[in-house]
């Protein structure tokens, strides 16, 4: 029996299986509870969602082991946990916990600015945030097995998401055409692998899943970064901090399945309550922007 | 005259099967909405959450349609989309089944995701062929009891992995992710005839 065989195609397998659906950061066995019934995929296992990391300040860690325990003790679905970029430690607890996915996050104070996690030495695959392309290229390379745009992080807003997706696929287009010669320029100038980007110029898209998260707040923003060419949302603090979550997070989950479907969407976005409030980016100085966060 | 296979687009890794279609010349349709099943000799179910797939075929009211399609036509469920038309072993409110085939199931049996493996399975087909495939298992269910009308297709540690009942295929494992073909094939080799006046 081959069991805890490390390839590369097992994790990758596990992010496939993801697609079509979406991802809930929750705090609590509660809130993890919440999230499955309402269909999420797979939950985010977090001491204090995006939001609240933001308006608290100070270091943001791993979470207790004791926290993700209790919510996977409370759910089926897979359960995911953040460990801070470059924190090998913080990596090896939630491989020894058995989570399903890590995220090496930007969402979380950085452990190392100028190295991150070599994800290839784990069992447990990992999720990596990227703003364009060499960014991406550079976390699969390490090992990362499903990329998801960062966006902005408890803003509540799409907009660096949109960005972010709009950048990675205008860059996958710009390979078409290239040559091999002009493929090792374009290598060096966005700082990737060079046999990577021969790949996505090969096959047009990135080698992993990828999918979107960073301001996602209603079915609409959900829907939309699906047809913008997300294959999954990751929703952090739009669910927990509007109104009535358990309905709002069963309309994403239908907005993301029926994501081009017109009349569909009206009558899932009618009647919500409240989303979280949001902020405008212009509002969150230069160096307190999650996304800078990631080399 | 192109076979149509319906892939259940609810949620999950529907797309991997579609690139398995077109080497067996058949035509993919994406399956969100009843009236779809019309269109299609064949459907698969994939894998992905079989909680949230469940919760997703009341909320799309496609429910009785399947069960009605499953009478006439071959389902493919891998992994989630075999406990989908499975019976569970244990009763959750959270998945509730199609109960299509005489077979009961438990979910994620194999435990997290660090538990998942690729190996090489022997599959039995009419007690004469036999074949070897790698396969892919993640977070997969498994098979606890079937009935007399259920033929097993393939073992993994003594325990079923690849079982058929009348025209219907389920395996607890992803034949999608290694690019094998056998199972497609075995569901919907016949796909032309059953529906020949598409």
């Amino acid at each position: 029996m081959k069991q805890n065989t490390t390839s590369f195609a097992i994790k990758v397998g596990l992010a496939e299986m993801l697609k079509g659906g979406v991802i809930m950061d929750v705090t609590n066995p509660e809130q993890a509870t919440i999230a499955e019934n309402s269909g999420a995929v797979a939950v985010m296992a977090l001491e204090r969602i995006p939001a609240d990391i933001r308006k608290d300040g100070g270091i943001a860690r791993m979470s207790d082991p004791e926290i993700i325990m209790e919510i996977q003790q409370a759910v089926t679905i897979p359960v995911m946990a953040k460990c801070r970029i470059g924190h090998l430690v913080e990596a090896q607890i939630l491989e020894a916990l058995n989570v399903d996915f890590i995220d090496e996050s930007e969402v979380l104070t950085p452990a190392d600015d100028i190295n991150h996690v070599w994800k290839h030495d784990y069992n447990v695959p990992f999720v990596c945030g990227c703003r364009n392309l060499g960014e991406a290229l550079r976390r699969i390379g390490e090992g990362a097995c499903m990329i998801r745009t960062k966006g902005e992080a408890g803003s509540g807003n799409i907009v660096e998401a949109v960005r972010h997706m709009r950048q990675l696929q205008y860059e996958i287009r710009g390979l078409n055409g290239l040559n091999i010669e002009e493929l090792m320029a374009k290598a060096k100038d966005i700082g990737a692998p060079f046999d990577l980007v021969c790949q996505v110029a090969k096959i047009g898209k990135l080698p992993v899943p990828h999918f979107a998260a960073g301001g996602i707040a209603t079915p609409a923003d959900a829907a939309l970064m699906i047809q913008l060419g997300a294959k999954t949302v990751f929703v952090g603090s739009g669910i927990f901090m509007s109104v009535d979550p358990a309905r709002r997070a069963e309309a994403i989950v239908e907005a993301v399945t029926y994501f081009d479907d017109f009349q569909k969407l009206a009558s899932i976005s009618t009647g919500l309550k409240g989303a979280m409030r949001g902020i405008d980016i212009s509002d969150i100085p230069e160096e307190q922007r999650l996304q800078n966060r990631g080399w | 005259m192109v076979a149509k296979i319906g892939l259940l687009a609810l949620q999950g890794d529907y797309d991997k099967h579609s690139h398995i279609l077109a080497q067996l010349g058949m035509q993919s349709v994406l399956i969100r909405y009843p009236q779809q099943l019309n269109e299609i000799s064949g459907l698969i179910i994939p894998g992905g959450e079989s909680t949230t797939i469940s919760k997703l075929i009341d909320i799309s009211n496609l429910r009785q349609p399947l069960l009605l399609f499953a009478r006439k036509f071959p389902i493919l469920g891998t992994c989630a989309g075999l406990i989908i038309i499975s019976k569970l072993q244990q009763e959750d409110s959270r998945v509730k089944t199609l109960k299509i085939l005489d077979i009961t199931i438990t979910r994620n049996a194999y435990g997290p995701q660090s538990y998942s493996f690729i190996d090489n399975l022997t599959v039995i087909i009419d007690n004469k062929r036999s074949l070897n495939i790698d396969v892919t298992f993640i977070r997969a269910p498994q098979i606890n009891t079937f009935e007399s009308n259920v033929e097993v297709l393939a073992s993994y540690n003594n325990m079923p992995v690849a079982i058929r009942q009348g025209h219907h295929i389920g395996l607890t494992f992803h034949p999608e992710l290694n690019n094998v073909i056998l199972f497609h094939q075995l569901a919907f080799g016949h796909a032309l005839i059953t529906r020949p006046y598409f």
